[in-house]
C-alpha cells in the first residue's frame, strides 16, 4: 500500500538493540493547593471561591437543588431552564448575550431531577458583569410570553430528538427499572406536558424554587478569593429566601434483579446498562471502593475493558462509574455492543462481576488503580474549569477543597484487603439492569442465557 | 498575560520538537500544576488513504496502541494510567495525533512510550482483527445506530467534492476495514510514520533543557526514513449547486447541511479567519444572526450552527477545507425555506457587513475561548502540535486572538459574499421511520 518497497511487519517490530527497559518515575513534585474561601452567606448561599491557574479567566458553577414531586414539575423546570436567561426588567435576550460577550463570557442553564445548574465563564476582569447578568436573572427573570412560547415549541421538538438517541432511551429505561416512579427518573420531560406549560407557571416555579438557601456557587480562576466572596455577598443581597431549595427525596436502595430487554426497532447495536447499590462519597469505605471500581471497569486498564474490548472486540467502550446524590451512591456499568455479540457480552460482564467479587485484585492491579486515582485528581483539577466542576461535584454532597486536598492521602492508605472487601459490592446478584436492542435478534440468545425478562 | 514563546528542536532523524513550558526558564512567576502534556502528530490523515482502504488511517491509529518492541499488548495503556495519566488518539483529514497528559514525574516514561511505537510497533494479525471489530463498534456507536450519525462530516463531503481523497468516508466501509491486511499496515507505517513526518510536542511543568535531553535519549535512535512528498488534494470548486439526500432511519426530524469551499487555511490565512469570524457572527450566541432569525424570529429551526472546518473546529486541515451551515428543522418547514433564510442573512451581511458591536463580541469571546483552551493541557498540547504541523508555526496559536481581532467588517462582508448558492453543496437528511420503536 502506497510504498512500493517496505519492510515486513516482523522487521518493523524489532530492532538490533531489542526491547528496552521502562524508565522509572521521577520524584513527584507536589502541587500547590489553591487558596480557597468556603463560606455560607446570610441568604443561605454557600460560596466557594478559589484562586487557581495562570490564565486570566474565571469559571462559574451554580447548583440550586431543584427537586419536585409533582408530575408536571419536570416540564415546568425544563422550560424555566431554557428561558431563565431570556429576559429581565433590565435586559432582553440579546442584551444578556451582548453584555456577556463584552467580557468574553457565557452562561448556560440546565436542569435535571436533582438540580438547576448554571455554568459560565468570563475574562477574570469581567467577573462583576458575569455576576450581574446572573443575579439579574436569579432575582428578576421575567419569562416574557413570546420567549416562553417559543422555547416551549422548540423543546417539544428537541425532546423528540433526545428520545431518538439510544443513550437517552437506555438511561430512561434503566432509571425506571431501578427506581420505578421516584422523581429521580424524570430526566427528559414528556412533550405533552411541556406543550401545556404557561409563562405564569414558570414564574411561580421560579419564586418557589430558585432559592439561595441550600444552593452553592463556585468561582475558580485568576481571582482574589476574599474579595470575590465580598463581591458575591454584595451582588446577591437581593436574592434571599426563608426556605431552602428542595433536595431530592431519598432514593430507595438498588436491589439485584433480572435484566429487562427493551425492544428498539432497527437497532444494529445494543445498550447494556447495569446498576448496583454502592456507598456515598462521604463514606469511609469510598476510597477503597473507588480503587476497586477502577480495577473492575473504571478505566481503560480494567478487567472489563481488557476482556470485552481488547480481547473480544465486542465493544468500543465499556465503563463502570459512580453516581452520587446527597446521602447515596450507586455504581453504573455500561457497554454498547453489536446485536450479534450482545448475549456473549452479557455473559462476559456477568463473568467479570463474579470473578471480581471472588478473586481479589492483585497487588499490581491495586497499585495501578491507586496511581491513576491520585494522578487523575491532579490532571482533572489542573485547569480552572476542571477544578470548578470537581469542587461543585464534591460540594453537592457536602464536601469541599479540604476533602480534595486530603484525598490522595486517603487513597494511599487503602489496603489490598480493603479493596478486596469493596469488590464484594460487585457480586452479580447485586446488579439489576436493562438491555436496549432489537428483541427479534436478541430474544432467543438472552432467553437461553437466563436472568433476562423479555418484552 | 504574555504567551511564552514555544521552543523548537529538530533531531537529526527529522523529528520536529516543540517545547512549551508553563514558565520561562529562570522566571520568578510560579509554575503551573505538576502536570505535563506530550503529543505526537503524524502528517497523514484519512485523505491519504488509498481507494479500497477507506477508514485505514483511523484503523491504523488504533493499532499504534497495540504494543511495540518493548511493550506487550495492553502495556501502553497500563503504563500511562498506572503513572496517573490519560491518553488518546484521533484521526483527522490531514493528520493523526496521539497524546498523554500525566503527572510531571512521568515525563520520561511518556517519551519512552511514544518513541517505542515510533521506532518499532508490533503489527500483528491478531491485534488487527481485534481492532477491526472495535472500530466497527465505534462506527455503529457514532454513525449507524444513532440519529444524524456522520452528519455532516461523513455525509456532506461526497456531495461537495469529487475526488476520492476529499469525498470518501474517513471512518470507512465495513468491507474495506475487513479487507485490511498486516502488510497494508507495514506499508502504511513505513510510508507515513517516519520521524521526519512527525511533530512531538511537550508542554506544562517541564524544564526545557532537561526535556530536550530526554527527547534525544529516547527518539535519537529512531532511524531516519524518507518522507513522502505531500500530495495536493486541490480540486476545482463546484460550478453549480450540488444536491443530495440521505435517508436516516433513526432521525425524528429533517435536517440540512450546506457546504462551501473555504480559502486556503495556510496560504490565505487572513481570508480564512474572516470566515471564522463570519461563522461566529452567524451562529455563536443568542444574539447572533442565524439564531435570531431562524430560531427566535421565524421559528424555522430547532437548532442551527455555522462553522469553518468539517470536523467542528477551524484550522484543523489544509486546503481544501469546508464551511458548513447545519440545521435541524420541523417537518412542517420546507427545507428551502431554511436555506432561503440563511441566504438572505448572508446577503444582508455581504451588503452591510457586521456591526462594530458584533465584531467586538466575537473578538472578546475568541480571546476568552483561547485562554480556556490553553488552560486545559490537552488542548494546549494538541493545538500547538497541529499548528506546527499544518502551518509550520506553533506560535500561530498565541497570535490568533490578535489576528481575529484585526478582521474588519469589510472582510467579513467579502467572506459572506463568497458563500454563493451556485457553488455549494446541499445535503438533506430525510427521516425514514415514523416512530423510533417500542419505547415511547
Amino acid at each position: 500500500m502506497t510504498s512500493a518497497t517496505h519492510r515486513s511487519a516482523e522487521r518493523i517490530g524489532s530492532t538490533e538493540l531489542g526491547p528496552r527497559p521502562l524508565p522509572p518515575l521521577a520524584e513527584p513534585r507536589a502541587g500547590r493547593q489553591p487558596e480557597t474561601v468556603d463560606t455560607v452567606l446570610d441568604n443561605g448561599l454557600r460560596v466557594i471561591a478559589a484562586r487557581h491557574g495562570a490564565v486570566p479567566m474565571v469559571e462559574l458553577r451554580l447548583r440550586i437543588p431543584f427537586a419536585g414531586e409533582d408530575p408536571g414539575h419536570p416540564a415546568r423546570a425544563e422550560v424555566l431552564a431554557e428561558t431563565l436567561l431570556t429576559g429581565t426588567r433590565r435586559r432582553d435576550r440579546v442584551r444578556m448575550d451582548t453584555d456577556l460577550a463584552a467580557v468574553g463570557g457565557t452562561l448556560q442553564a440546565t436542569v435535571d431531577p436533582e438540580r438547576l445548574s448554571i455554568t459560565g465563564d468570563a475574562l477574570a476582569d469581567g467577573m462583576e458583569t458575569l455576576l450581574d447578568v446572573l443575579t439579574d436573572a436569579l432575582t428578576e427573570a421575567s419569562y416574557p410570553e413570546h420567549e416562553v412560547s417559543g422555547e416551549r415549541d422548540r423543546l417539544v421538538e428537541r425532546i423528540t430528538v433526545a428520545r431518538s438517541q439510544p443513550r437517552t432511551i437506555a438511561r430512561e429505561e434503566l432509571q425506571r427499572h431501578r427506581y420505578g416512579d421516584h422523581p429521580f427518573v424524570r430526566e427528559v420531560p414528556q412533550a405533552a406536558d411541556v406543550a401545556e406549560v404557561t409563562a405564569e407557571q414558570v414564574r411561580q416555579l421560579h419564586r418557589e424554587a430558585v432559592l439561595p438557601r441550600g444552593s452553592t456557587l463556585v468561582l475558580v480562576g485568576d481571582i482574589d478569593p476574599e474579595r470575590t466572596v465580598r463581591t458575591v455577598r454584595r451582588m446577591t443581597s437581593e436574592w434571599h429566601s426563608a426556605e431552602a431549595a428542595r433536595e431530592l427525596p431519598a432514593l430507595p436502595e438498588v436491589k439485584g434483579s433480572d435484566v429487562r430487554l427493551v425492544h428498539r426497532e432497527g437497532a444494529v447495536q445494543s445498550q447494556l446498562r447495569f446498576s448496583a447499590q454502592a456507598v456515598p462519597r462521604t463514606d469511609e469505605r469510598y476510597p477503597a471502593l473507588q480503587i476497586a471500581n477502577l480495577v473492575f471497569g473504571g478505566y481503560f486498564s480494567s478487567r472489563l475493558v481488557e476482556n470485552i474490548r481488547e480481547d473480544k472486540g465486542y465493544t468500543y467502550g465499556a465503563h463502570s462509574a459512580f453516581e452520587f446524590t446527597p446521602g447515596n451512591g450507586t455504581v453504573l456499568v455500561d457497554a454498547d455492543t453489536a446485536s450479534e455479540v450482545t448475549a456473549a457480552a452479557l455473559l462476559e460482564i456477568r463473568y467479570e462481576l463474579g470473578r471480581f467479587a471472588l478473586v481479589p485484585p492483585s497487588v499490581a492491579e491495586v497499585e495501578s488503580a491507586r496511581q491513576y486515582a491520585i494522578g487523575g485528581l491532579l490532571t482533572s483539577t489542573s485547569s480552572q474549569s476542571g477544578l470548578a466542576s470537581t469542587l461543585m461535584n464534591v460540594a453537592s454532597v457536602g464536601l469541599g477543597q479540604d476533602w480534595l486536598s486530603e484525598h490522595p492521602e486517603r487513597l494511599r492508605a487503602v489496603t489490598r484487603e480493603q479493596v478486596a472487601e469493596a469488590a464484594r459490592w460487585y457480586v452479580p446478584t447485586a446488579f439489576t439492569g436493562i438491555v436496549v436492542g432489537d428483541a427479534e435478534q436478541l430474544g432467543e440468545q438472552l432467553r437461553g442465557l437466563g436472568g433476562v425478562t423479555l418484552p | 498575560m504574555v504567551e511564552p514563546q514555544p521552543h523548537r528542536v529538530t533531531l537529526p532523524n527529522g523529528l520536529r520538537v516543540v517545547l512549551a513550558p508553563d514558565a520561562e526558564p529562570g522566571s520568578t512567576e510560579p509554575g503551573g500544576p505538576p502536570v505535563v502534556g506530550v503529543s505526537v502528530h503524524y502528517d497523514v490523515g484519512f485523505r491519504s488513504e488509498p481507494e479500497g482502504r477507506t477508514g485505514f488511517a483511523h484503523l491504523f491509529e488504533h493499532l499504534m496502541f497495540q504494543g511495540s518492541e518493548s511493550l506487550e499488548k495492553l502495556a501502553h495503556f497500563r503504563h500511562v494510567q498506572g503513572s496517573g495519566g490519560i491518553f488518546n488518539g484521533s484521526t483527522h483529514q490531514d493528520y493523526t495525533d496521539y497524546f498523554q497528559v500525566l503527572p510531571s514525574n512521568a515525563l520520561e516514561r511518556a517519551l519512552f512510550l511514544e518513541a517505542d511505537r515510533m521506532r518499532a510497533p508490533r503489527l500483528t494479525e491478531e491485534n488487527l482483527r481485534n481492532q477491526v471489530d472495535v472500530v466497527k463498534e465505534e462506527i455503529r456507536l457514532n454513525v449507524l445506530n444513532r440519529p444524524y450519525g456522520g452528519f455532516p462530516w461523513i455525509l456532506l463531503p461526497p456531495v461537495l467534492y469529487s475526488t476520492f481523497a476529499n469525498a470518501h468516508n474517513g471512518y470507512g466501509d465495513f468491507t474495506d476495514l475487513e479487507r485490511a491486511t498486516v502488510d497494508d499496515c507495514a506499508a502504511f507505517f513505513d510510508t507515513f510514520y517516519a520521524p521526519g513526518n512527525a511533530v512531538l510536542t511537550i508542554t506544562g511543568d517541564i524544564d526545557v533543557d532537561q526535556a530536550t535531553d530526554l527527547v534525544h535519549k529516547h527518539f535519537g535512535d529512531v532511524p531516519a526514513r524518507s518522507v513522502p512528498p505531500r500530495p495536493s488534494f486541490a480540486e476545482p470548486a463546484p460550478s453549480g449547486e450540488l444536491r443530495d439526500r440521505h435517508r436516516d432511519p433513526h432521525a425524528p426530524l429533517p435536517a440540512v447541511a450546506l457546504g462551501y469551499r473555504l480559502p486556503d487555511p495556510v496560504g490565505e490565512l487572513d481570508e480564512y479567519l474572516a470566515n471564522v469570524v463570519l461563522a461566529a457572527v452567524l451562529s455563536d450566541g443568542d444574539a447572533s444572526r442565524l439564531q435570531q432569525r431562524l430560531v427566535y424570529r421565524d421559528s424555522l429551526v430547532v437548532d442551527v450552527q455555522a462553522g469553518a472546518g468539517l470536523m467542528g473546529a477551524p484550522l484543523d486541515a489544509r486546503d481544501p477545507d469546508t464551511f458548513t451551515v447545519t440545521a435541524i428543522h420541523s417537518p412542517e418547514v420546507a427545507t428551502d425555506r431554511v436555506i432561503d433564510a440563511v441566504d438572505s442573512e448572508l446577503e444582508r451581511l455581504a451588503t452591510e457587513g457586521p456591526s462594530a458591536e458584533e465584531l467586538s463580541r466575537v473578538t472578546a469571546r475568541w480571546a476568552a475561548g483561547l485562554h480556556r483552551d490553553h488552560d486545559r493541557l490537552v488542548s494546549r498540547t494538541l493545538d500547538l502540535g497541529s499548528a506546527e504541523l499544518l502551518h509550520g508555526r506553533a506560535e500561530l496559536v498565541g497570535e490568533l486572538p490578535g489576528r481575529v481581532a484585526a478582521v474588519t467588517a469589510e472582510e467579513v462582508a467579502s467572506a459572506a459574499k463568497a458563500l454563493r448558492p451556485e457553488a455549494r453543496a446541499v445535503l438533506e437528511i430525510e427521516p425514514t421511520s415514523e416512530s423510533d420503536g417500542g419505547t415511547a
